[in-house]
């Protein structure tokens, strides 16, 4: 008994194949959908050309490179109105990099420590932390960024006040707030101490490199013998020892330049501006309820037999945290909290609200106002955070793929 | 051993004391403090810590609030009520400014005569959403809640009722069509007719038609450009009609990244990429400043409908994301049965696997509704006046200068009292829909 071939022969081919066959039809509908895209593709940018055309405009980045000539409050690299719109651009990622590293870090020490505290056997404290995660998560950020920078404007006290008349001191006798920004200590080496200032660099790093090595040591010294040894105290002690006998062995070559009333604002130090804090605030304890979810939520899916079981085992309560849970509820914890990174990066275009100088701000605003060059600058800075999302979301995923539980 | 018991022991105890209370300790209030606030030293210091922390704001606030001026003309008339009745200096909630604006806060500048409209598109918008969001109401009104978009978009924006009505018509046209196409060639060209009849209808037939009729009758509503519309009006409308594209597209998107077709999966992806990794204020700009590029010459394209788009594709690809989690969620089998049952693509999905797969992504999906309702705020950057934006406007004029709290109190508990119900709301369909064994 020969089977029933269930395909007929190929030299039968007929057009409503195209339809009906399943070996034809998903090829029939691929092509039919590039079609319809090709088509809208080519009509978009047609009628891009035409208006193009129409309005007199080519389509050219050498704008990047002429003289910008608008000012930027705030710059981590050397920066002034005669420098070029490219500059501008660079500027404005520097420091969207930095209110997004800020408020990452932030963030996620206000999350943890909001997570684990809401489920803290303490009724009060429990309490104290819904209140603060349901207060953040529905209420939309723009609102807290606006309220934040409203609060460090209205209630701080003007550098006047600081003055012989003012009723305003210093933090610690070295911090300003004021109503335009906070002015901290900013360490700088000592006249000709430059060289030694890179040695503490190199140290630190050298410091790290073997605090890498003598983890990988301890790990090696538990998996083949057993005998496991202590990492945190040692990690802590390599990384601040060397630096710290090191810079009293070089004869302290850092000192700090304190902010000091001059004329009607602060001199010296490092200002950060109430834009830059605002936002950060805003935006670190906004995420950092969305992060306080995650985290009680990847503890919580831990479950309680992993705890009893580890007991079981004699487990100290210590290891039990660092062996058992933690390894199985950071599994859980991590992808959604670097989406909340990215996140909170994304939301610091919500810059433009306070007037921090972020590269919407400056790439896609300002230099667009000035250039008249909209097509070319929202494709610049929508290919800026689409690289930023992307190199994210790959090393997220690479990082999924290391930890995630190998099945089959 | 009884008897044993019995002679060795020389007394034994023939009346029971009566029951005792506990100790002091160990019953009502002072049990719960000792476990939930002092079961150990270092949880007494988190519970001063707690209530040091609550007292502080609890200062700060209470008297602030106690003090409310509601029925002042401007913020300085507010302060010389404050002088009279509390003092010079003493704080105090000037709320007149929400009771002087409320109606710009919530409805921008509708004209004030026609208020009964939005009024009333609300109300209606209620009897349409109650259908779909609890079973226990009539069924029969799920089909007013399917002509509801059309209905609501003509009550806030008024105009003829004609070209309405031609809307409702082409999606009427769609049902023969589809049966046509499908009883004469195959179900997929019903599919096709079924979308394409309606769109060439709309295209060519709606606008000459809707002109004639308008013109022959006359009856509609008068006219509110969107300009006029704004404050939380605005945040909802564009919320709400965010809310109800994105599920669906952002189902077709999740759809075509799980699919085998790869031209429709790159598609997806790329879409769904391109959308997320881009911040939607940039987007926001994007249509308001570009948009005209891509259209031919001389288009014009109502800005709360580009907005209302963006918002829309912004949030169907992080729709499409969580969904794509709950299909992935989804055990193989579940895919195999359908397949083994002879169910087709769409039959399979329909039936078998999204009712499951979306199930699974309730929360993520209601978060990401929370999400885009809070990002309706963002609409100010554009020069909408979304409840932010009027916060502004209202701040600029000479009577409300220098006002903050109240209005950001105002606006802010607009948006918790929203999102906190859509919260609760997910969490009561996910109760409702649990059918594993607890």
């Amino acid at each position: 008994m020969s089977a029933i071939p269930d395909q007929p022969a190929r030299d039968k081919f007929q057009l409503s194949q195209l339809i009906y066959d399943t070996r034809y039809r998903s090829l029939t509908i691929q092509i039919f959908a590039f079609m319809l895209l090709a088509i809208a593709l080519f009509w978009l940018g047609r009628n891009t050309v035409i208006n193009l055309a129409a309005l007199g405009k080519d389509f050219d980045f050498g704008f990047l490179g002429q003289r910008a000539g608008y000012d930027i409050n705030q710059s981590l690299i050397p920066y002034s109105s005669a420098s070029s719109h490219g500059r501008a651009a660079l500027v404005g990622i520097l420091n969207t990099m930095l209110v997004a590293a800020l408020g990452c870090t932030l963030a996620l020490v206000v999350g943890t420590i909001a997570g684990v505290l809401r489920l803290s056997n303490n009724w009060l404290v429990a309490k104290i932390m819904t209140v603060y995660v349901e207060m953040f998560r529905n209420v939309p950020v723009l609102l807290w960024i606006i309220a934040f920078f409203a609060i460090l404007n209205e209630s701080t006290p003007s550098p006047r006040d600081f003055g012989e008349n003012g009723d305003a001191s210093l933090l610690f006798g070295s911090i300003a707030v004021t109503n335009r920004g906070v002015y901290i200590p900013r360490p700088t080496p000592l006249d000709g101490a430059g060289w030694a200032v890179w040695a503490l660099v190199a140290i630190v790093v050298v410091s790290i490199a073997a605090i890498i090595v003598y983890r990988g040591y301890a790990k090696r010294q538990q998996q083949t013998t057993g005998r496991i040894l202590p990492v945190f105290r040692v990690s802590l002690a390599l990384f601040f020892a060397p630096a710290i006998i090191a810079f009293f062995l070089l004869g302290m070559p850092l000192s700090l330049d304190y902010p000091e009333l001059g004329g009607f604002n602060f001199q010296g130090g490092i200002m950060m501006r109430n834009s830059l804090i605002a936002l950060w605030l805003a935006l670190s304890l906004y995420t950092g309820a969305f992060i306080a979810e995650i985290v009680r939520g990847g503890i919580l899916s831990v479950s309680k037999g992993q705890t009893e079981a580890a007991f079981a085992l004699g487990l100290r309560p210590s290891r039990t945290m660092n062996l058992v849970i933690l390894p199985q509820a950071l599994r859980v914890i991590i992808p959604p909290l670097i989406s909340q990174f990215l996140n909170l990066t994304k939301n610091s275009s919500l810059a433009i609200a306070v007037g921090y100088m972020d590269v919407r701000s400056t790439l896609g605003g300002i230099t667009i106002n000035q250039t008249g060059r909209e097509l070319e600058g929202m494709l610049l800075l929508g290919l800026f955070y689409l690289v930023l999302s992307l190199v994210i979301s790959a090393s997220m995923n690479f990082y999924n793929s290391t930890i995630k539980l190998k099945e089959r | 051993m009884s008897d044993l018991h019995a002679q060795t022991v020389p007394y034994v105890r023939e009346s029971m004391v009566p029951q005792g209370e506990p100790p002091a300790t160990e019953r009502g209030a002072v049990k719960w403090m000792r476990e939930n606030l002092f079961s150990s030293w270092f949880n007494a210091i988190l519970t001063i810590i707690g209530l040091a922390f609550v007292a502080w704001v609890l200062m700060h606030i209470v008297p602030w609030f106690w003090n409310s001026i509601w029925f002042a003309g401007s913020l300085t008339a507010c302060r010389e009520i404050r002088d009279a009745t509390w003092g010079a200096g003493a704080p105090s909630a000037c709320f007149s400014v929400i009771t002087d604006r409320w109606q710009q806060l919530l409805l921008g500048f509708y004209p004030s005569e026609l208020y009964w409209r939005p009024i009333t598109a609300l109300v209606l918008f209620g009897v349409a959403v109650a259908p779909v969001l609890f079973t226990r109401v009539p069924r029969q009104l799920l089909w007013f809640s399917a002509i509801y978009p059309v209905a609501m978009v003509w009550l806030l924006w008024g105009g003829t009722i004609w070209p309405y009505l031609l809307v409702l018509a082409g999606f009427a046209l769609g049902v023969p069509a589809y049966r046509i196409g499908a009883k004469a060639v195959a179900p997929l060209l019903g599919v096709v007719a079924a979308i394409a009849v309606p769109i060439l209808f709309w295209v060519f037939v709606l606008p000459p038609l809707s002109g004639a009729l308008s013109s022959a009758l006359p009856i509609g509503l008068e006219a509110v450009p969107s300009r006029a519309m704004g404050g939380f009006m605005l945040s909802f409308i564009i919320g709400v009609s965010g809310i109800a594209l994105s599920l669906p597209l952002g189902i077709l998107l999740a759809l075509g990244r799980q699919s085998h077709l790869i031209f429709i999966h790159a598609v997806s992806v790329a879409f769904i990429e391109l959308m997320r990794g881009v911040p939607l204020i940039v987007w926001l700009f994007t249509a308001s400043l570009l948009l005209n590029y891509f259209l031919p010459p001389g288009t014009t394209f109502d800005l709360t409908l580009r907005v209302v788009i963006m918002v829309t594709f912004f949030a169907s690809a992080y729709m499409a994301e969580v969904i794509r989690g709950g299909l992935a969620a989804l055990p193989r089998g579940q895919y195999e049965a359908a397949d083994s049952l002879g169910l087709d693509y769409w039959k399979a999905m329909r039936l078998i696997i999204l009712p499951q797969a979306l199930k699974i992504s309730i929360p993520g999906i209601v978060n990401t509704f929370i999400g885009l309702f809070k990002d309706t705020t963002l609409v100010v950057f554009i020069g909408l006046l979304d409840p932010i934006g009027l916060s502004n406007a209202i701040r600029a004029t000479t009577d409300w200068n220098g006002i903050y709290w109240e209005l950001f109190i105002f606006i802010g508990a607009l948006f918790f009292i929203c999102c906190f119900a859509m919260s609760r709301y997910s969490m009561y369909l996910e109760q409702k829909l649990r059918t594993d064994h607890r």
